[in-house]
């Protein structure tokens, strides 16, 4: 029976261990492939670990103007998507879960309604509201539609639900506004949710490709994971070092984000049940 | 019994008992803290949900941004074009084996990882749970580049692995009966691990005193598997198909980036083509893919409700 219980244990840890290393390797191989020459990277047979360790392809990267402007670009965007959301989301959270106003219902109902409308259905009619407003090729037309996300007040409205009443109320009794009250007295207690939320906003930002990719028609304007496509869709023979290197910038940032703060991650989607 | 008979109707008269400017003041503070989302939401969703409807029985193009009310009403003529487009037929063929086959492989998976983490015995879980979940949260335009790079004929490392053991591996990506299964092993690759973390959630919520008792009949692994994990997973299951289901109908970035939708249209997904058609200007007619791919998307979830979710 012991000897039993140790043999399926091994296996498991084997068939495990055999798992993670088909999942990691490919990261472990793209960051060794982009310190390689070009010339190695192509060699028959493969070198696992680098032979001529060079920074090369990075020092090519940054010395291309479109990639240091679309890191710039990614991260602007990024940056300002995710504080529009923690402001519009938990007002509107607020005020779902604690006040009482006409229309509430209705209001939180086409919210919800729209949480699951795919974005390849809103994207051509987005995109004539954007041209429409002249924001294309713009920050403005680049961050406006995604400041308001169905998923963030879904999110910041669950977790106030879960603020006592009784402390409002007490606030209100003292004299205090309702936007005092908000930012003094509930705020405060919301950090879990909007730590959250800043995280699966500024990924979804970052990662975002399909609306960049539709907005933006200058290099000037391209978001890192666009400018990435672009140059590697437009050559018939891929120079892989550049690519690597600026797959390992877009994945690097959030690769050691996820690993130093997993369990908001995991908390986001026990939550809500979405990426 | 008696305590909350007496509570009860105090604290239901104390909000209706609460003064009328007071009711107001709440009133307009709360329109005052949805007002700002309200009028971005209605302006970039609202709105754009409802002009796609309309925008797909109208000829609308890019050339007539400038001047919307000169489009035509064309009615249903959008939708009848894409019964005889054949590429649209290629795209949604595609598309239909992408999910019919990638959604239960990555069921299949996982469930395996979250079933095998959750075994009881499996030291350095986090570990296994972070490296499995880690292709989740990267960018899949990044991960695009390094599966072409994985999946290249001479460089890549699946061809390099063959090599070892004496087997010269095909032109992966390049050969149209292998493009899109490469694409599939791609996806499963990359969103087990979301199941993975869903199901676990579940597993664990299955009480262990029916393994135990079920032991005591004499049940092996695989009849507990059976009989207990899968019949009480089920809700979790059918969360899981719907959500992956609805993402894989709308499959993009990876032939985009790996294989421009080819070879020969073997991998171009409806995504792919409302994007193409987009880029053509054609923008009635993408509006009109757009949402057959949505209604496709809200009939297969209810189908999934109705099928698994009803049988007990």
């Amino acid at each position: 029976m012991r000897r039993r219980d140790l043999l399926a244990r091994g296996a498991l840890y084997t068939v495990l261990g055999l798992g993670l290393l088909v999942v990691v390797g490919p990261f472990l191989w793209a960051v060794l492939s982009s310190m390689k020459p070009e010339a190695e990277i192509r060699r028959i047979p493969a070198t696992w670990w680098p032979e001529v360790f060079t920074l090369g392809n990075y020092r090519e990267l940054l010395s291309r103007l479109d990639f240091p402007q679309a890191f710039a670009n990614s991260a602007i965007v990024a940056v300002l998507t995710t504080l529009g959301n923690l402001a519009f989301c938990s007002l509107l959270g607020y005020a779902l879960a604690k006040l009482r106003f006409p229309g509430k219902r209705a209001l939180f109902l086409v919210v919800l309604g729209t949480l699951m409308v795919p974005s390849m259905v809103t994207f051509v009619p987005q995109f004539v509201m954007v041209s429409n407003l002249g924001l294309v090729n713009s920050y403005g037309g680049l961050i406006l539609p995604f400041l308001a996300t169905p998923f963030g007040v879904f999110l910041m409205r669950q977790y106030l639900l879960s603020i006592p009443d009784e402390l409002i109320e007490a606030a209100r009794v003292d004299g205090a506004g309702e936007l005092r009250i908000f930012a003094r007295v509930v705020m405060p207690l919301c950090g879990p949710a909007l730590a959250t939320l800043t995280i699966l906003t500024f990924l979804a930002s970052w990662n975002n490709f399909l609306w960049p990719l539709v907005v933006a028609t200058t290099e000037d304007r391209y978001t890192l994971p666009v400018a990435l496509a672009l140059y590697s869709v437009g050559q018939n023979r891929i120079d892989y070092g550049l690519v690597l290197a600026g797959a390992v910038a877009v994945l690097l940032p959030v690769v050691i984000v996820f690993v130093l703060l997993q369990r908001h991650f995991l908390r986001g989607i026990a939550t809500t049940g979405l990426k | 019994m008696a305590t909350a008979t007496a509570t009860a109707p105090a604290e239901a008269t104390a909000p209706a008992g609460a003064s009328r400017p007071y009711r107001i003041r709440q009133g307009l503070a709360g329109w005052a803290f949805a007002t700002p989302f309200t009028v971005l939401f209605l302006l970039f969703m609202a709105v754009p949900v409802v002009a796609s409807l309309v925008m797909s029985v109208t000829d609308l193009r890019s050339t007539d941004l400038r001047t919307p009310f000169a489009v035509e009403f064309v009615g249903v003529d959008n939708y009848a074009r894409l019964l005889d487009d054949a590429q649209f037929r290629r795209a949604a063929l595609n598309t239909a084996v992408f999910v019919v086959v990638g959604v239960p492989l990555t069921m299949a998976v996982g469930l395996a990882a979250a079933s095998a983490l959750n075994s009881g015995l499996v030291r350095f879980r986090a570990a296994f749970r972070v490296g499995f979940y880690l292709p989740v949260v990267t960018s899949i335009v990044a991960l695009a580049v390094v599966w072409r790079f994985l999946l290249d004929p001479e460089a890549g490392l699946v061809n390099n692995a063959l090599r070892v053991v004496g087997v010269e591996g095909p032109n992966w990506l390049g050969d149209s009966d292998l493009a899109l299964p490469s694409i599939i092993a791609m996806a499963v690759w990359r969103n087990f691990g979301f199941l993975m973390v869903i199901f676990l959630a579940g597993l664990q919520a299955i009480p262990t005193e029916l393994y135990e008792s079920s032991r005591l009949d004499g049940a092996g692994r695989w009849a507990q598997f059976r009989h207990i994990t899968v019949p009480l997973l089920r809700p979790t299951l059918l969360f899981g198909g719907v959500v992956t289901s609805i993402g894989y109908l709308q499959l993009f970035e990876e032939p985009l980036v790996m294989t421009r939708g080819g070879p020969l249209d073997s991998t171009l997904s409806v995504s792919y083509h409302i994007y193409n058609q987009f880029g053509f200007g054609n923008y009635g007619y993408a509006a009109a893919v757009s949402y057959v791919l949505f209604a496709v998307i809200v009939g297969l979830s209810v189908l999934q409700f109705r099928l698994l979710g009803s049988r007990d």
